[in-house]
């Protein structure tokens, strides 16, 4: 009878909340007396919100040119002409009639460019950006990388330095900014530095430990599309080259969708009113694909550049919120008040 | 005539394979004797493991990739490999191998389980008489034809014919159960020329042969004969039956030792063959999830297609299709163009492959096998009595209690308890012989059964018959019936004492002792009905007495009374009693000697007997109906199931309990469809059709109640050449038994009940039928039906082993049907259409991406991400919700049984819930991926001018779409334990710093590098927060507005309980 009575024990289930599904639980309702409430809530403070956004972004100014020369009319008809391609240069004046407040930043646009493209955002070889030299040299299979195909190496097996389409593409029109003051061009300084991601200038991307650098490019090519090898991308700042070039590491953060902006330079103290001139070299041929080019000076505040959609969506959502707790106020009076009259 | 040799021709072969000839002790017989064709056996090796060391992987591999979802993405993970794909093989890959790893340890661990099992059973030590000595040997060394021997409480090694005990009668006491559940002591027999032998010498020096038949796997047949060859004599042939045969797996008892001789080894034992796997029954939740998935792949083929096409419109001129900046390898220009064609399409597919849910049949494996536990730790469900409480033999069928609609149940056992108690006799005699039959009466119930007595002290097992102050011994039998009829004649003064050297002792009322040779005992089965015994008192006169039921005892009887008993036998079944008649007739010496030779020379043939029966008594029992059987059944009916009850009973009994449980209510208009054999088929099909007239004409059909039996209904189930004219009564039928609320099937026979659960299965809306019962006559339909509930009862484990689950009682069936079979639906039913819903989310932005990108398959998202989503990002809540979820309280799901409504024929899983779900992951898609494109159209982000790349882009989408996916289970939650709050805050937290550490960290492959910082980069830029906010807020709201104006608009009953 003892064994008996141990058995009944061990096969007895145990009592605790959690075998016996009673657990201590927290049920929340969806009732009319929680959710009114919250919509009026939720509803207030998006349309807060919303106003915050739609007001700091009315505040700042975005100009945004055109300068690809499809029309006559444009500056920049004359370079558009694939023929007469070769270093030439065009300029764009624009008049400001008040203050522009820095910072104000300088963004090229380009549409209708696929940037996002799979094969063509493959194409890189990162130990060669990296600056690992071993990925300088050719060998056959292997280095460079082959997604870098079919920008790998040139007619000589020579390795191209940095591989694949991504590079080979770089954006290469350059812009120089003046300001017409009394009929004499004065430049206005653009601050090139720290316009591309952090890491990316000092993690991601390295050059070969070896000076002087083009030393570690001997035995390279330069990427077919480019004029000048990646050791002299900036003449005049020796630090501002190779793979840490702030413009190559801006290029090579390949864009979300298809028209995008890059940023181009930084305009620190702004730009007072007045008439203006950009300089253009144009180098970039966008018209075979149906592509445009742009130039963009905005500012930005704390919630980035200008942009209402947000700031609307914020006001739509939020009032949304407060007709839906209307309609379910009415409903459920009437849900309330219709048993009664029965 | 050529037909008819090659008949025979066969006949001679087929028994030549059908017997085996066994060599007692491995000596050949001497010769002369019939040359025998040595077989070969088994060893006595026991195997349920299904795999060895060796072939584990290949095999449970294959047995893993026949399963169509593992099948497919093995596929597509060869496809990754083979060419070149957006997404790395990996990302395939690895939740593949997550799956494919989780099964196969789950497998593997049972399979582990099963050989340990069988290890200990193979190794356990076998006493084997060699030589003339007992050697101790291992289990599976024993062959056919060693002589064993087994002392008290061992368990049998194979199956055994008996040679001998330590009994001087040559019996031998045996439980079977751990074979087929019956607790009662079993009497073997040795045969008498064998039953001599006390010493391992003694018996080595037996030399015979044993012919038997090929194994089969019923425990009650078996047909065999024994030769004896002594000394160049002509050798004695013995009849065998199943009452010399020792199953392996029943365990002597009361007897000292035995010999007996391995007939049946390893695999071909009765057990083994009894154990062979059952078909795989599959739910209906299983059925709709197959279903849509193949939906889901038709929308991912049509997905692959419409972007392969749209890339070839999109890239008809040069421009696109090659732009400059982007040339193409010359290679990939001279590929053909239908290969290039075929890889574009597969690729588009491996990109939208994870629509796919890869981790869902996994989830719902462990949801079904850890779910499963709470119907075995729930304690509401344990039965004192029995120390024991619900099992679980399948998990696959939880969900499917959620959606019974017919219930059938057994009724002996099931709705009744079983439990056995001498009411009342009834004899009906000439007062002039009154005192002398009294006597016989009393001697008739005391002699004619097969109860054995124990002694107090001996006894181990169940305990009855403590009776008035006098415990001295208790009476054990198969049959409650036997135990409660000689208990009830122990209160009336006649004690049934013991079975000694073959004499019955009997204590009369005046204490005296009297004794009767027991010579022949013809036991009970269920086809005859009946039992005998022929005993010869002291005085030397011989009596037959038979017992059993009415129907088979009146037929028989000659003389007595029969009309008035039969009146009162009808009476008191009407009342809910169980009857049992007695009859008894004095042979002479001479019809003795020739019954004695017909049971001799053909032992079973006993229906050929005529006999002659002198008179009839009339025993009453009571059978109590089960605790709470009657709020059961009125709690399924409330719950929308229809319950019909199958028994063998007679109609008057088992109406009676379908009364007091409840099932038909006083207010019920019964139909009886009850007939002899001898009712033409036309009557049946008259009444039949009346009754459906009278049923479509009543407006409330549902208090119809319908009667019939198994006679009539093997007259209505048979196709039937006459009635051809008449049309189908099985139609006719149906439509009655769908009118009505209670049916009750009387007189059927244990494959009938199988028929009609068939019968209710294939009817036009299939609908989910359960079978409960406690009987090996239940297994059929227990087996048949889409659930099957074993009651663990006194007649046996039989049903409880061979159903999907075993409860103590009836009344358990309302826990386990209308709460854990509610919440496991609800559960799955969520968890499948949730696993759907998330991977629509889940990709049908990258496909609205392939519109930005050129159609070129770039991926949105990162590898990590892709391959993390389903396995680990939001894999935790729902199956952690699946297990816990309670949308209402238990105390509300017993007390209103109506819910159970709500949920029944699949309600959650029909299509246009499905739509509505794949509707909402298409609209928070398009949220998700729209919101986040014009958020990115030419604006900064940052409030340092620095522009975002394509991965912030799919990692913000991504951001989103984890935290709504999560708070839309969040949403869905009713339950909010602390398990819910740790598994899916935590789980996005997970994500969180997961991302951060993926991000964060410069893992060794360069090739990662492209989410270097992303995260980081995203969550520093203020409008990025915003606008996660505000899309997790938009994707949420129809949801949220959805379920809120339902609950205001069109209450569902479920939603006014909570």
């Amino acid at each position: 009878m003892q064994k008996k009575e141990n058995q009944e024990v061990e096969n007895r289930p145990d009592n605790t909340a959690f075998t016996q599904q009673r657990l201590p639980a927290w049920q929340p309702i969806l009732s009319a007396g929680i959710v009114i409430p919250l919509f009026v809530l939720v509803g207030l403070a998006f349309i807060g919100i919303g106003v915050a956004l739609f007001v700091t972004s009315r505040n700042l100014h975005v100009l945004e040119m055109d300068y690809t020369g499809v029309e006559k009319t444009s500056p920049c008809f004359s370079c558009s002409d694939p023929i007469k391609q070769k270093n030439c240069k065009c300029s764009l004046s624009f008049e400001l009639d008040k203050l522009f407040e820095g910072p104000v930043f300088f963004y090229y646009g380009l549409t209708n460019y696929f940037q996002n493209q799979r094969a063509y955002g493959v194409s890189k070889d990162y130990n060669q950006l990296s600056g690992d030299l071993d990925y300088f040299t050719f060998f056959f299979s292997i280095v460079p990388d082959s997604t870098c195909k079919p920008y790998r190496y040139d007619v000589n097996n020579k390795p191209i330095v940095p591989c694949g389409s991504l590079a080979n593409s770089m954006f290469n029109d350059t812009f120089n900014l003046y300001q017409m003051k009394n009929g004499v061009k004065e430049e206005v300084p653009l601050d090139g530095k720290g316009i591309s991601w952090w890491t990316d200038y000092n993690i991601k991307y390295r050059n070969p430990s070896v000076n002087p650098l083009r030393n570690a490019f001997n035995g390279t090519v330069k990427p077919l599309y480019w004029s000048k090898p990646a050791y002299e991308l900036d003449p005049t700042d020796t630090a501002n080259n190779g793979f840490i070039n702030q413009d190559f590491l801006v290029w090579m953060r390949r864009s979300a969708l298809p028209n995008f902006r890059k940023l181009y330079r930084r305009i620190t103290d702004g730009l007072p009113a007045g008439n203006y001139s950009l300089e253009i070299s144009y180098n970039y041929p966008v018209i075979a694909f149906d592509g445009k080019k742009k130039v963009a000076f905005s500012n930005v505040s704390w919630m980035g550049g200008k942009n209402e959609f947000l700031g609307i969506a914020y006001l739509v959502i939020g009032s949304l919120c407060l007709v839906m707790s209307v309609v379910m106020l009415i409903i459920y009076h009437w849900r309330n008040s219709s048993p009664d009259a029965n | 005539l050529y037909r008819r040799t090659q008949k025979m021709f066969c006949v001679g072969e087929e028994s030549w394979v059908d017997s085996r000839t066994v060599y007692i002790g491995h000596k050949e017989p001497p010769p002369g004797a019939e040359a025998y064709i040595p077989q070969r056996y088994p060893d006595n090796r026991i195997v349920s493991s299904k795999y060895t060391f060796w072939n584990f992987i290949p095999k449970n591999l294959f047995e893993q990739f026949r399963r169509i979802a593992n099948f497919y993405f093995l596929v597509i993970f060869l496809v990754q490999l083979i060419i070149d794909t957006p997404t790395s093989p990996v990302t395939s890959g690895l939740p593949l191998f997550f799956v494919i790893t989780v099964t196969a340890i789950k497998q593997g661990y049972e399979d582990w389980l099963r050989h340990k099992a069988d290890c200990s059973i193979n190794e356990c030590p076998v006493d084997v008489v060699q030589q003339g000595k007992v050697v101790r040997t291992q289990s599976h060394k024993l062959r056919v034809g060693d002589v064993v021997m087994v002392r008290e409480d061992e368990t049998f090694p194979c199956d055994l014919i008996l040679l001998s005990s330590s009994r001087h009668d040559g019996t031998c006491y045996v439980t079977t159960t751990s074979l087929d559940g019956e607790s009662s002591h079993k009497t073997y027999y040795a045969v008498p020329d064998t039953m001599a032998f006390t010493t391992e010498q003694e018996v080595d020096s037996l030399h015979a042969t044993i012919e038997c038949e090929q194994p089969q796997p019923d425990l009650y047949k078996f047909v065999g004969r024994i030769n004896i060859y002594k000394d160049k004599e002509e050798p004695v042939a013995r009849p065998l039956g199943a009452e010399n045969l020792l199953l392996r797996g029943a365990t002597l008892k009361n007897t000292q030792h035995i010999y007996a001789v391995a007939i049946y080894t390893g695999m071909e034992t009765k057990m083994a063959l009894n154990y062979q796997s059952k078909s795989q029954k599959r739910s209906a939740v299983e059925k709709s999830m197959n279903a849509f998935l193949i939906v889901y792949l038709c929308i991912l083929i049509s997905k692959a297609v419409i972007n392969t096409v749209l890339k070839y419109a999109w890239q008809w001129s040069p421009d696109r299709d090659e732009p400059w900046y982007n040339h193409r390898t010359e290679h990939e220009r001279q590929r053909h163009v239908v290969c290039l064609f075929i890889h574009r399409f597969l690729a588009f597919m491996v990109l939208f492959n994870y629509i796919i849910p890869v981790s869902m049949y996994v989830t719902v494996e462990m949801q079904k096998f850890l779910g499963s536990y709470f119907i075995t730790w729930d304690e509401d469900m344990f039965d004192e009595e029995l120390g024991e409480g619900a099992q679980v033999n399948t998990s696959d069928l939880n969900e499917e209690l959620g959606q019974v609609e017919y219930v059938f149940t057994d009724k002996t056992g099931t709705l009744t308890e079983n439990n056995m108690e001498f009411i009342e006799c009834y004899r009906k005699e000439r007062s002039a012989q009154l005192k002398e039959h009294e006597d016989l009466f009393f001697r008739a119930l005391c002699l004619c059964h097969t109860v054995q007595v124990k002694e107090e002290e001996t006894v181990d097992g169940i305990k009855r018959g403590i009776h008035q102050g006098r415990p001295t011994s208790f009476y054990i039998s198969s049959s409650p019936d036997e135990v409660a009829l000689v208990e009830g004649m122990k209160k009336l003064g006649y004690t049934y004492l013991r079975l000694r050297d073959n004499h019955m002792e009997i204590l009369n009322k005046d204490d005296e002792i009297e004794r009767f040779e027991l010579l022949h005992v013809l036991n009970f089965d269920s086809v005859r009905r009946r039992m005998s015994v022929i005993v010869r008192s002291s005085s030397g006169e011989c009596l037959l007495f038979c017992k059993g039921a009415d129907s088979s005892i009146f037929p028989r009887v000659v003389s007595g009374k029969v009309e008035q008993v039969k009146a009162r036998v009808e009476q008191n079944a009407v009342e809910g009693l169980r009857t049992l008649c007695v009859a008894y007739k004095s042979l002479t010496e001479a019809d003795y000697q020739e019954a004695c030779f017909h049971l001799t020379e053909a032992k079973l043939a006993l229906q050929d007997r005529e006999q002659r029966l002198a008179q009839a008594y009339d025993i009453i029992e009571r059978d109590w109906l089960q605790e709470k059987a009657a709020d059961t059944i009125e709690s399924l009916h409330k719950a929308g199931m229809k319950v019909w009850v199958l028994t063998g009973d007679k109609m008057e009994t088992a109406a009676a309990t379908c009364y007091a449980s409840k099932l038909f209510r006083r207010t019920l208009y019964l139909w009886v469809c009850y007939s002899a054999n001898t009712r033409p088929h036309n009557h049946i099909y008259t009444l039949l059709h009346l009754v459906l007239h009278r049923c479509s004409l009543s407006v409330d059909c549902l208090d119809f109640g319908l009667i019939i039996d198994g006679a009539t209904l093997s007259a209505v189930l048979k196709p039937n050449p006459e009635s051809a004219g008449h049309g189908n009564y099985r139609e006719i039928f149906l439509e009655i038994c769908r009118n009505c609320s209670a049916v009750l099937c009387c007189r059927m026979a244990p494959l009938q009940k199988a028929q009609i659960v068939k019968l209710i299965k294939a009817s036009k809306e299939h609908p989910i039928t359960l079978a409960i019962g406690d009987g090996a006559n239940d297994v059929s339909m227990i087996q048949e039906a889409h659930v099957g509930i074993g009651v663990m009862g006194k007649e046996g484990r039989q049903a409880a082993r061979n159903s999907d689950y075993a409860i103590p009682k009836f009344k358990h069936l309302k826990k386990i049907l209308l709460v854990h079979g509610h919440y496991y639906y609800i559960r799955i039913a969520e968890l499948v259409q949730y696993f759907f819903y998330k991977n629509v989310c889940f990709i049908f932005p990258q496909f609205l991406y392939q519109f930005f990108c050129g159609f070129s398959q770039q991926p949105l998202y990162d590898t990590a991400y892709l391959t993390l989503y389903n396995i680990s990002f939001t894999s935790l809540p729902i199956l952690l919700y699946s297990l816990v979820e309670q949308h209402v309280s238990v105390e509300t799901l017993k007390r209103e049984p109506s819910l159970y409504r709500d949920i029944a024929k699949n309600s959650l899983l029909r299509w246009p819930v499905f739509l509505y779900w794949t509707c909402l992951g298409v609209f928070d898609a398009v949220i998700f991926f729209f919101g986040a494109y014009f958020l990115f159209d030419n604006t900064t982000f940052t409030s340092n001018g620095q522009m975002f790349g394509n991965w912030t882009f799919g990692t913000l989408v991504f951001t989103v779409l984890v935290f709504t996916v999560t708070l839309k289970l969040a949403l869905d939650t009713h339950h909010w334990t602390w398990i819910n709050h740790f598994v899916i805050w935590g789980s996005l937290l997970f994500y969180v710093i997961f991302s951060l550490l993926w991000g964060g960290i410069i893992w060794y492959n360069f090739c990662l590098l492209q989410m270097y910082y992303v995260f980081m980069q995203m969550l520093s830029s203020g409008p990025a927060w915003l606008s996660i906010i505000l899309l997790i807020t938009v994707s949420l709201l129809p949801d949220v507005i959805k379920k809120v104006l339902c609950r205001a608009i069109c209450p569902t009953r479920l939603s006014a309980h909570r």
